[in-house]
């Protein structure tokens, strides 16, 4: 005997999602959900974009690692409110689910924020399939990778609204054919908006502040 | 890498579906939707389905997966067309934003009782 279902397996994020999006919205908040591969330095570009972006855009900050709390420890010292959620007591998840969020967001206190930022695990996989509630996804990808990233991690790159190429700094001293990975990423997702930068030094970060800031403008007017 | 959430979650909802009022009910099969731009490995799904399954009315259910194509609309110039390869720009105007019509579904269609 068959019985019919049709459902979405992942349908209980997506409404856990949509609760988010909800409770988001009446507090009139952007919420950015920032993702990539391990050590492509997410924390240090957040560091720097939360010390210029602050205090006339009131920003939050959600990290998620599998362990420890030293990226809220570094992010903390920019005076922004952190909280790290750590997913080893839940079985040592590899992405956010919405549901993390959620308990996050309200022990963070959102009343008086601006902007969300969501850290995302270190993962090019995973966390693309997660919907947070978000309103926009970045990804971050840097020069001690590969060109060829995009191609191989096509989801990440198409759901993202934006791309930060960091770490431009290095250039001189490696074999990385930078405009190359660009090309790569518009293949995978033409139209997306790509930040080369360095997150160490500031060179090219005013282009992304200011895509950041009409994106939280357009949202909270 | 997140198969074992999938999995648990696919056995939540077939065993929901599955009626109250059977006795000893055995499920001979799922049949999913999986999308090829999701990020769903197939033998990893199966390996963790079949453990997470036993002693409940899952065990030895075949896993029956259709791959989902990925189609894609380009908004510029409206053409639609089937990607083999994650190179998703437009192949006629080659600048015109995309929309996913399918291809990252992870759906669970129907499951089949053994009578």
């Amino acid at each position: 005997m068959e019985i019919k279902i049709r459902k979405q397996v992942l349908e209980k994020n997506l409404t856990e999602a949509d609760k988010n999006r909800s409770y988001f919205k009446k507090h009139n908040l952007f919420v950015l959900n920032m993702m990539s591969s391990p050590g492509s330095g997410k924390t240090e570009t957040l560091c720097r974009t939360l010390k210029s972006l602050m205090p006339d855009i009131r920003v939050g900050v959600i990290v998620g690692d599998i362990c420890t709390f030293n990226d809220a420890d570094r992010l903390s010292v920019t005076g922004a409110k952190v909280t790290q959620i750590n997913t080893d007591q839940f079985g040592g998840d590899c992405h956010l689910a919405a549901p993390l969020i959620d308990t996050a967001a309200q022990k963070l206190g959102c009343e008086d924020l601006d902007l969300l930022i969501v850290e995302n695990i270190g993962n090019l996989v995973c966390p693309a399939e997660f919907d947070i509630g978000e309103n926009a996804r970045v990804v971050v990808l840097s020069v001690t990778e590969g060109e060829d990233k995009p191609l191989k991690y096509p989801l990440m790159f198409q759901v993202s609204d934006a791309a930060i190429l960091n770490k431009v700094d290095l250039l001189p001293y490696l074999d990385f054919d930078a405009p190359l990975a660009v090309e790569n990423m518009k293949k995978v997702h033409p139209g997306m908006p790509v930040f080369e930068l360095s997150a160490k030094t500031g060179e090219g970060f005013d282009p992304w502040l200011e895509w950041l800031r009409q994106q939280v403008k357009q949202k909270t007017g | 890498m997140h198969e074992m959430g999938i999995a648990q979650e696919l056995v939540k909802i077939a065993l929901d579906a599955v009626p109250k009022d059977l006795e000893n009910p055995q499920v001979a099969s799922l049949h999913l939707k999986i999308g090829k731009l999701s990020s769903v490995v197939e033998h990893s799904l199966t390996f963790c389905f079949e453990i997470i399954t036993k002693d409940t009315p899952l065990e030895n259910a075949r896993l029956e997966i259709e791959t989902v194509p990925v189609r894609i609309r380009c908004t510029g110039c409206g053409k639609k067309w089937e990607a083999d390869t994650p190179v998703f720009q437009c192949p006629d105007c080659e600048q015109g934003q995309i929309e996913m019509l399918s291809g990252r579904e992870i759906e669970i269609v129907s499951l089949e009782l053994l009578e």
